[in-house]
């Protein structure tokens, strides 16, 4: 019993682990662009676009879930997938919920960056990339704690991952969804021993990002 | 009399249709040092963002070695040319990387020439500190030694000492009496001082109120101005 | 000086990699069930052996009873399990599904506090317990979720001529599932109707509530309305694409099977020293008259 018990743990792990890697992964690379681009751009409703992904910071994740369950379900537009009650569509979901808060909180970082600093750029002759890279790297500590945010946002999320993921044992079962059947048992200790877990997890990788944030970056300003 | 680096020919910015800057006409000699004056708000630094290539005249023509410049302009041109501000824009790096960022931006490495430049600009004991913990004055030669380490064709420099000591003051106008010794570079400097002015210039441009008033050669200019403005300007008195 | 980022692309690398060699599968059925069929440990047992056979991975979505019959409306699962009699003849009807058939039963029981201060132990029926629970305004919990154990308890409010509301103090509405139900019933002394399997299962957590009505086990339960029906429904694959329409039939066909069925009704004598459910299907049924 405790062999398979331990199995199955690890296998609940790692699936937290990819799932949720994943999509921070993807959130960062879709958001840190598009933050940059939405802090150095003025174009025609962009202040509308701002207000939009504020407001998807704080959308609620289980809303999230359940359109992604509509889209993803096969009576809905991408049905066809066949990606619903997979880790494909708890990564969708978790991305979805991520991006907003990468976004919105680059943007705010890179907003805070010296505006005579982007002329003075200029000024030395960088080209629109060596710019960005350049405030990116000032701004470093901001776009890291949006990345962050995008983690904290989405590790612990049960609603949406339990919507479009199901829970299915040996599938989809992560450790909020994990969490969520012990309470619903009645197995409280195996829930906290789970949230412990949990916990760590988060912790180690936010370790990992503060470290991030205080060493020298490399200098792709090239 | 040889093309000038720059000419501008009814040259005028506006933004929301208030007009910052006018010049009827003004040129700029390659290798003089050219020494913009004028009380503030003048849109002294306005002229020195058309002649970095940062932004277009909205109207009249930007002539460069006789040719229109373009906008957007080529980056080619616009790396000929770069400012040292009033107040030194550093990265949160150490200063040896913030005096190479011009040359890396172009492709080059920064060596044993820039380590040159910055024992003349006092800097040689700076070289790992970081760019937070300079004072104002070696923030600034550090913006001089970071704009000259690309060895431009046209150095800009915008009220470059009015926030330092008189330390180093010296060495940033040290610097720059070097370059017009040297006769490389061409330099475009705004002051209000009109003593540094007096000291810098071969040629002086006033503006006021966004419009060119005078422009001459320096001894012209301070001793038989023809603007009352620039009469009283160069009197010392306050002009507003 | 690199290696913190450098190691954060490498772990990223890898994660992307991972997340993109996944190994060729079997043919998958999607099952959709809810939550207290899951939770008693049944499908557990008995799936293996359906799994080995047809070399197929069952899936099983353990959601609320609306939820799973939603699930199978719009073809996200290709077959259901669910005990709401009603409902599933609605779905069949509607066209949801392709037919409906006997699986098993089990029952449900009122539990409660020990004081047991509306008195229902030794009552005659369910109907008569609910009415005594009213009279005493005991504290009662119920799902409130619409799920085949909360229609059951709706069913037998009506049977006894009342219909409390929230509104009303003693009547608290969850909306949650059998557990929590159970642990907040626990907790608060309160009564509850709950499936008994659910309730045998998390005995353990739940000192402070005992069976009153229903029983000690199936063969005791004195009120035959308080027998809970399960159906097992395939769901048509005409109205959406990707439908595991063979797997869904070879699955009924052996949920059915005299076999299973007696594997069903053994299930629980190991862990409870008693079945938790009856094996009710047709092809059980004609074998055992």
């Amino acid at each position: 019993m405790p062999q398979s018990f331990l199995a199955d743990l690890i296998e609940i792990v790692l699936l937290t682990i990819r799932v949720t890697g994943v999509a921070l992964a993807a959130a960062t690379l879709l958001g840190v662009p598009g933050g940059a681009m939405m802090a150095f751009s003025r174009f025609p409703g962009r202040r509308l676009l701002v207000a939009v992904i504020f407001t998807g910071m704080g959308l609620p994740p289980v809303v999230v879930g359940l359109v992604v369950y509509l889209v993803l379900s096969r009576s809905g537009p991408l049905g066809s997938l066949g990606w619903l009650f997979t880790p494909a569509a708890m990564t969708v979901a978790q991305t979805v919920i991520a991006l907003p808060l990468v976004i919105g909180l680059t943007l705010t970082g890179l907003e805070a960056v010296d505006p005579q600093l982007r002329l003075q750029l200029r000024a030395l002759g960088a080209d629109r990339r060596q710019e960005s890279w350049a405030l990116l790297g000032e701004a470093r500590s901001a776009v890291i704690a949006a990345v962050v945010a995008g983690f904290g946002g989405i590790v612990s999320e049960v609603g949406a991952a339990m919507l479009v993921g199901g829970n299915i044992e040996g599938q989809t079962r992560v450790l909020s969804t994990a969490i969520i059947l012990g309470t619903r048992m009645g197995e409280y200790s195996l829930a906290l021993a789970l949230g412990g877990i949990l916990l760590a997890l988060a912790f180690l990788v936010n370790i990992m990002f503060i470290r991030l944030q205080h060493r020298p970056p490399w200098w792709p300003g090239r | 009399m040889s093309t000038p680096l720059y000419e501008l020919r009814q040259v005028e910015v506006s933004y929301e249709g208030r007009r910052i800057l006018e010049v009827g006409q003004l040129a700029v000699q390659q290798g003089e040092t050219l020494v913009v004056v004028g009380p503030n708000g003048a849109g002294k630094s306005t002229l020195l963002r058309l002649l970095n290539f940062l932004e277009p005249p909205t109207g009249g023509t930007l002539l460069f070695r006789g040719e229109p410049a373009p906008h957007p302009a080529p980056l080619e041109l616009r790396r000929r040319v770069t400012t040292v501000f009033q107040r030194p824009a550093l990265l949160n790096r150490t200063v040896w990387d913030n005096v190479g960022y011009g040359l890396r931006v172009r492709g080059g490495a920064p060596g044993e020439p820039l380590r040159e430049l910055l024992r003349q600009l006092a800097l040689e004991g700076l070289v790992d500190a970081r760019a937070g913990s300079l004072s104002g004055g070696e923030a600034q030669r550090v913006a001089l030694a970071r704009a000259l380490a690309v060895q431009p064709e046209v150095l800009l420099l915008d009220e470059p000492t009015a926030n330092l000591d008189p330390y180093n003051l010296s060495v940033v106008e040290g610097m720059i009496q070097q370059l017009r010794a040297e006769g490389s570079c061409t330099l475009v400097v705004v002051t209000h001082n009109v003593f540094q002015a007096r000291r810098l210039a071969d040629r002086v441009a006033m503006l006021h109120g966004g419009r060119l008033i005078e422009a001459a050669a320096a001894a012209a200019f301070f001793e038989t101005p023809r603007d009352p403005r620039a009469a009283a300007f160069v009197r010392g008195e306050l002009v507003a | 000086m690199l290696k913190a980022s450098r190691l954060l692309l490498l772990f990223l690398a890898v994660v992307l990699v991972l997340a993109g060699c996944a190994p060729p599968e079997p043919a998958v059925l999607r099952l959709a069930t809810t939550t207290s069929t899951a939770d008693s440990g049944l499908l557990e047992i008995i799936l293996p052996s359906f799994e080995e056979a047809f070399n197929a991975r069952v899936d099983v979505v353990a959601v609320g009873t609306g939820q799973a019959i939603e699930l199978g409306q719009n073809g996200d699962a290709d077959v259901i399990l669910v005990h709401a009699r009603a409902r599933e003849d609605e779905f069949v009807a509607a066209g949801y599904g392709l037919a409906r058939s006997d699986v098993m039963y089990n029952d449900f029981i009122v539990v409660g506090p020990h004081a047991d201060p509306a008195g229902i132990q030794g009552l005659a029926t369910a109907a008569e317990a609910f009415a005594a629970i009213a009279a005493a305004e005991a504290p009662f919990a119920s799902r409130g979720d619409d799920s085949g154990t909360h229609t059951k308890e709706l069913s037998i409010w009506t049977a006894a001529g009342l219909e409390p509301s929230p509104g009303q103090g003693w009547y608290l509405s969850l909306g949650q599932g059998m557990g929590e139900t159970l642990q907040l019933a626990n907790e608060s002394g309160a009564y509850t109707l709950a499936d008994r399997g659910t309730f045998l299962a998390q005995r353990d957590n739940l000192p402070d509530l005992m069976i009153l009505f229903g029983g000690d086990s199936i063969a005791e339960n004195p009120d035959a309305k308080l027998y809970n029906p399960y159906g097992v429904i395939p769901v048509n694959p005409e109205l959406h694409l990707g439908i595991q329409a063979e797997l869904a039939r070879q699955f009924v066909e052996w949920l059915t099977s005299v076999e299973t069925q007696e594997q069903i009704g053994s299930y629980g004598v190991d862990r409870f020293g008693q079945p938790l459910f009856y094996a009710d299907s047709e092809p059980y049924r004609l074998a055992h008259p």
